[in-house]
This record gives structure tokens, C-alpha cells and sequence, in this order.
């Protein structure tokens, strides 16, 4: 008998007043891949991942973490939200913002210590932003920031990463440091879930794809489903730049 | 002195103080969550919709005692703040318009169920009125009492609830992920946020009583970027309007509390957004008219070096009209040269014309040198 699927979703329908903006998804991921969603916008990728999370109430669809429903795993999920999601003049520090990761495991009322304080400096290493840890978030540039929102998911120290547009308008260091931690969280078995935009790094980034757009188009294995017909169905015909000519095998 | 030890020693005065500190403590404290969490008018939704609590207490009961008439402030106070979420969820009227809406609609109620009151025959609704704008003088201790105990309350949640409202006002997306359910956190926040409002209420009015909530926290955000001393500081501006202008109106007849406080709290606001390091709009100006000089002297360094490169020799100085000709804003020329030769970079001759000096060179070549390929002046 094999594992069950780090991720499972069946049948998942997800509508906004009527509108539905996901139809009917089935999604599995197995356990310690690197999976890249794409799709154009308004396709319902940020809306999968918050389904998955609970955070989006869905009309029908049913999800699993490792075989089990979400509420009972949700230890095991980390979630890295887009970045433009909070106010980043908030008065909080670097280091605070990745101590929250923590906050799940300490439970009600129980305050952050110097435990909380090392692992949150640990993954700001990870991240090379350790130098930061003392700095007012609004003084972070845009990568920094993502940085510090990936800091923050990696002290949950979970088996499962939901990421939203982690390379979303970063810099070139941010984006090498992404893919660093990334290939690192997969050779320790974990499993990682991320909305992505840039189809051209697709092949070099991820082991696995969906094409999404509200239903889903494709599944699989980067080289045999992000085909050039499968982006033109995704896409419907407008493939953005770097899209299929470059698709199986990559650069 | 005096005035100090007039309020040390005279009962009422002492009364008034300690009451006004306790509520601004309260309400500067809630009021730093409420203004992060850009709920700034939420406490004004509270503390008009606890007009017709406080009335309906007052009709039901018959008893003027503070206690029942804070009861019934925080139970309408909180059902306006159950009556925006309710429209928020169940309609697609956006949130200023369900602000706007409680506070009408639960203000206009009340107004109407004091004005009803005061027409009847018996006396005793005599100063329930005092609640429109506020009546420190009237604070008696049993008051100051009830104030410091649920203000009290209101702080302690804070401390204990720390780290949940922290997520709650930062990210409360991230904090459902964690297993936390934001949206009991959230009641929990607004319940204590209506209790810190409603005990303030009989000294400082429902009309103005949300510049307690918003003023404090708008001018600690100033001086401060950590949540903690925000906090701090915002309980501790609260306290100082509130004995500010509570002192104040207590020692003017007629001069009601809410008014004096609002005033207070304004000109902690002003001074903090004017003078507050970092964040305020002095300094930020002061940065700027340094940053403009030290532009205007790099300019001037240019034309210099320029004019160096002509003649090839720091020995030879130029007057300062040569310069100005050369500038579009002849007046700027001047200043940048004192600022140059306070740095270094230039200097006076004999003859009172200007020259740069090796140093000067130096760095103008290492600014505005060009590559070979575009040719210099020479």
C-alpha cells in the first residue's frame, strides 16, 4: 500500500455570489514534490490554496492532508500568503512577524520565549535575512518582505507548504534564496504547493504542475502535462510570454 | 504647584483626575487596536449607539446608580457592534456604510427615548443628559471606582489576549491557519473595546468620546514602531487628556468634559505628527531642506570643477557672480558655497572669489568625471 497524497482534493466547487470560481477540482499531490499551480488571473489559484486551507468556504469538494481531513493536520500545513495581504507599516519587527509561526503550537495565551526567539532566528538565516531580524517591517523591500513571510512558515516547521505567489515581483537574491529553501523543504520530504506566475521557470523550479483555470486543466509530472496544448487550453489560445515554445524540458 | 496640590487634596478634584486617567488608560489602550485594525470609527458607532442603552436602563429600572446605566450602555453599545457585523455579512453594503448606519440608527433611538424621558413629570431623569457630552464634575467616588475596576478588566484582557490580538490586527488569515478561531478573538477585542468605551462615558460624553479611542493611538503610532510601547503610550496620552481636560472642566463651570478632552487629545495628536522623531512632518521637513542643500552645494561643486577644468589650476579662484550666472536660481549659489566650504570642498581667497580645494577636486572627480569616450571640458 503506498502513502497517501500529501494533498487530496475531490470534487472541490467554490462560488462567489453565484459566480463560480472554481468548478469541480480534483487535485493530488503526492507527498515531496514541488508543485507549481498556473493558470491566468482570475482562475481561482489563490482560491484553491485558501480552500485547502479552510479559509474559503467551498459550495462542495472535500479535503485531505496525509490521508486525513485539514482540521485534524493542521499542524502539518504551513501557509505563505501573498504579501500584499497585510499592512506592512503594522509596528512589529522582523523578528515578531516570524515568531507568529510559532503562535499554533504555543496555543492560547502562552507568550513566545527564547525558544521561539532561536528557531525564528534559525530560519531567518535560512533566508539570509538574520541581519533584518531587529528591523520595522515597513523598512523591508518587497523581497525582503517575502523573505520574511517564508521565515514565518518555515518555524511552523510543517510537512506541507501552501505558498501564494512566493516569487511574485521579487528580486533576483530573493528569488535564488526561494529556490534554495524550496529544494531544501523537498529534500527533507516536504511538500510544496505554489501559485506561480512565471510559466518560463516552471521546468527549472518544480517537479509537478496544474494548469488551472476554474476547472482543472492538467496534472502532473512538469514533463508530460505543461505541453503547449495544454497552456493554450489553459490560457485559452493567449499564452503569455515564455509560455509553450519553451514548455517540456525547459531552457 | 497649587493647582497640583489642588488636586492632591480637593475631593472632588482628586475624584475627577483619577477617573478621567483610568478611562483614558482603557480607552488609549483598546484604541491602539482599534485604529491598526483601521476600526478608528467603530468607537464612534459604540458610543452613540449607547445612548439608547443608557436611557432603556433608566426607563426599566428607574435608578439613576452608574452601574446600571453602564450596563445598559454596554449592552446597546454592543449590540451596534453586532448589528455592523450582521449587515457587513449578510448584505453588500460596504463597512463605512454599516458605520454609518448603527450609529444613525441607534443614536437617532436614543435621542428620542431621552428626549421622551425628559418630558415626563417626575424629576429624577434630571442629568441623564450630562451623558451627551460628558460631566466629569459629576464623578463621584463609588464612579471612580466602577471606572478603575472594569477599566481594569478591559486591561488586563489586553495582557492576557496579547499575542491573539497581535494576530488579529496584523494577519488574521494567517492566524485562522494556526487553528486560532479569529473570529471569537475578534468578539472578544470588541467586547472589551465596548467596556473600555462605555465606562467613560458619564465623564466625557457619547458625541466625543471616540476621540478617547482614536486620538491617543493616532499620536503614539507617531513616536513608536513597536506594538508594545504603542500600546503603552497610547493608554498613557489617553490618560493625560483625559485628566487634562476633565481638570479643566471641572475648574470652569459650564464647560463641559467631552469638549475640554477632545481638545487635550488634539493637541497631543498635532505636536506628536509635527514633532515626533522619524515620523514627524518637523523633522521630515527639516530631512528635506538638508537633502535640497546638499544637492544645491553639489551642483555648485559641478559648475566648480567645471571651471577648474578650464583654467587647470586650484590657485585660481572665480568670483561668486560667476557662479550665480551660471545657476538657474542665483540665490542658491551663496548658501551652497558656505556649505561647501564648511565641508571642505571649497574655499575663500584673498580676493573674495572662490576656488576648490584638492579635496574638493578630488571628490568632484570622483562624482562627475566621465568616462573617456564623451570627452570633459577640456
Amino acid at each position: 500500500m503506498s502513502l497517501p497524497p500529501a494533498v487530496q482534493v475531490d470534487d472541490l466547487t467554490v462560488a462567489y455570489r453565484e459566480q463560480p470560481v472554481l468548478w469541480d477540482v480534483d487535485l493530488e499531490v503526492p507527498a515531496g514534490v514541488l508543485m507549481a499551480i498556473v493558470g491566468p488571473n482570475g482562475a481561482g489559484k489563490s482560491t484553491l490554496i485558501k480552500s485547502i486551507l479552510g479559509l474559503v468556504e467551498p459550495a462542495a469538494g472535500r479535503v485531505r492532508i496525509h490521508g486525513a481531513p485539514y482540521a485534524e493536520r493542521r499542524r502539518e500545513v504551513a501557509y505563505v500568503p501573498q504579501r500584499g495581504s497585510v499592512d506592512w507599516d503594522f509596528p512589529t519587527s522582523v523578528l515578531d512577524v516570524v515568531m507568529m509561526g510559532r503562535y499554533g503550537e504555543l496555543g492560547w495565551v502562552r507568550r513566545p520565549g527564547a525558544a521561539e526567539r532561536e528557531l525564528a532566528r534559525e530560519a531567518l538565516r535560512k533566508v539570509d535575512m538574520e541581519a533584518f531580524a531587529r528591523r520595522q517591517i515597513r523598512q523591508l523591500s518587497g523581497g525582503q518582505q517575502q523573505r520574511v513571510f517564508l521565515a514565518r512558515a518555515l518555524v511552523q516547521s510543517a510537512s506541507v507548504y501552501l505558498m501564494d505567489e512566493p516569487f511574485q515581483g521579487v528580486d533576483a537574491t530573493t528569488e535564488r534564496a526561494i529556490v534554495r529553501v524550496l529544494q531544501e523543504l523537498r529534500s527533507q520530504g516536504s511538500t510544496v504547493v505554489a501559485v506561480h506566475h512565471a510559466l518560463q521557470t516552471v521546468p527549472e523550479y518544480f517537479d509537478q504542475v496544474t494548469l488551472l483555470n476554474v476547472r482543472r486543466i492538467a496534472s502532473g509530472p512538469v514533463g508530460e502535462v505543461f505541453t503547449p496544448a495544454n497552456l493554450r487550453l489553459t490560457y485559452g489560445g493567449l499564452v503569455p510570454f515564455g509560455g509553450p515554445s519553451v514548455a517540456p524540458g525547459g531552457a | 504647584m497649587s493647582f497640583l496640590r489642588e488636586i492632591l487634596f480637593d475631593y472632588t478634584l482628586r475624584n475627577v483626575a483619577l477617573g478621567a486617567a483610568a478611562l483614558g488608560l482603557a480607552s488609549g489602550a483598546l484604541g491602539a487596536f482599534a485604529v491598526l485594525r483601521r476600526q478608528s470609527l467603530l468607537g464612534d458607532v459604540v458610543s452613540h449607539a449607547a445612548l439608547p442603552g443608557i436611557v432603556l436602563a433608566f426607563i426599566l429600572t428607574g435608578s439613576k446608580d452608574t452601574l446600571v446605566l453602564v450596563a445598559g450602555a454596554f449592552g446597546a453599545g454592543w449590540l451596534g457592534t453586532t448589528a455592523v457585523s450582521t449587515i457587513r455579512g449578510r448584505s453588500r453594503i460596504p463597512m463605512d456604510g454599516a458605520l454609518g448606519i448603527v450609529l444613525s440608527v441607534f443614536f437617532g433611538i436614543g435621542l428620542l427615548l431621552l428626549t421622551w424621558v425628559q418630558g415626563r413629570p417626575d424629576a429624577a431623569q434630571a442629568g441623564l443628559d450630562r451623558f451627551l457630552f460628558g460631566q466629569a464634575a459629576a464623578l463621584v467616588s463609588r464612579d471612580v471606582g466602577i471606572i478603575a475596576v472594569l477599566g481594569a478588566v478591559s486591561l488586563a484582557a489586553v495582557g492576557v489576549f496579547w499575542k491573539e490580538f497581535k494576530l488579529l490586527s496584523f494577519d488574521p488569515e494567517f492566524g485562522a491557519t494556526l487553528g486560532f478561531p479569529m473570529g471569537r478573538v475578534e468578539t472578544l477585542l470588541t467586547t472589551v473595546l465596548v467596556l473600555a468605551i462605555v465606562v467613560g462615558l458619564q465623564a466625557v460624553g457619547v458625541v466625543l468620546m471616540a476621540s478617547l479611542v482614536v486620538a491617543p493611538a493616532a499620536a503614539a503610532r507617531q513616536w513608536t514602531d513597536g506594538l508594545g510601547p504603542m500600546v503603552l503610550l497610547s493608554a498613557l496620552f489617553g490618560a493625560l487628556a483625559g485628566v487634562a481636560g476633565a481638570v479643566t472642566s471641572a475648574s470652569m463651570p459650564g464647560l463641559p468634559t467631552g469638549p475640554a478632552i477632545v481638545l487635550a487629545a488634539t493637541g497631543l495628536v498635532a505636536l506628536s505628527i509635527l514633532f515626533a522623531p522619524c515620523r514627524g512632518l518637523a523633522w521630515e521637513r527639516a530631512r528635506r531642506i538638508r537633502r535640497h542643500g546638499r544637492l544645491r552645494a553639489e551642483a555648485v561643486l559641478a559648475d566648480l570643477f567645471a571651471l577648474y577644468r578650464q583654467h587647470g589650476s586650484l590657485a585660481h579662484g572665480h568670483p561668486a557672480a560667476v557662479l550665480e550666472a551660471l545657476r538657474g536660481d542665483p540665490r542658491a549659489v551663496l548658501p551652497a558655497l558656505a556649505e561647501l566650504e564648511e565641508r571642505g570642498d571649497a574655499r575663500r581667497l584673498p580676493d573674495g572669489t572662490w576656488a576648490l580645494t584638492g579635496a574638493g577636486r578630488d571628490r568632484a572627480e570622483s562624482l562627475f568625471a566621465e568616462p573617456s569616450g564623451r570627452g570633459g571640458a577640456r
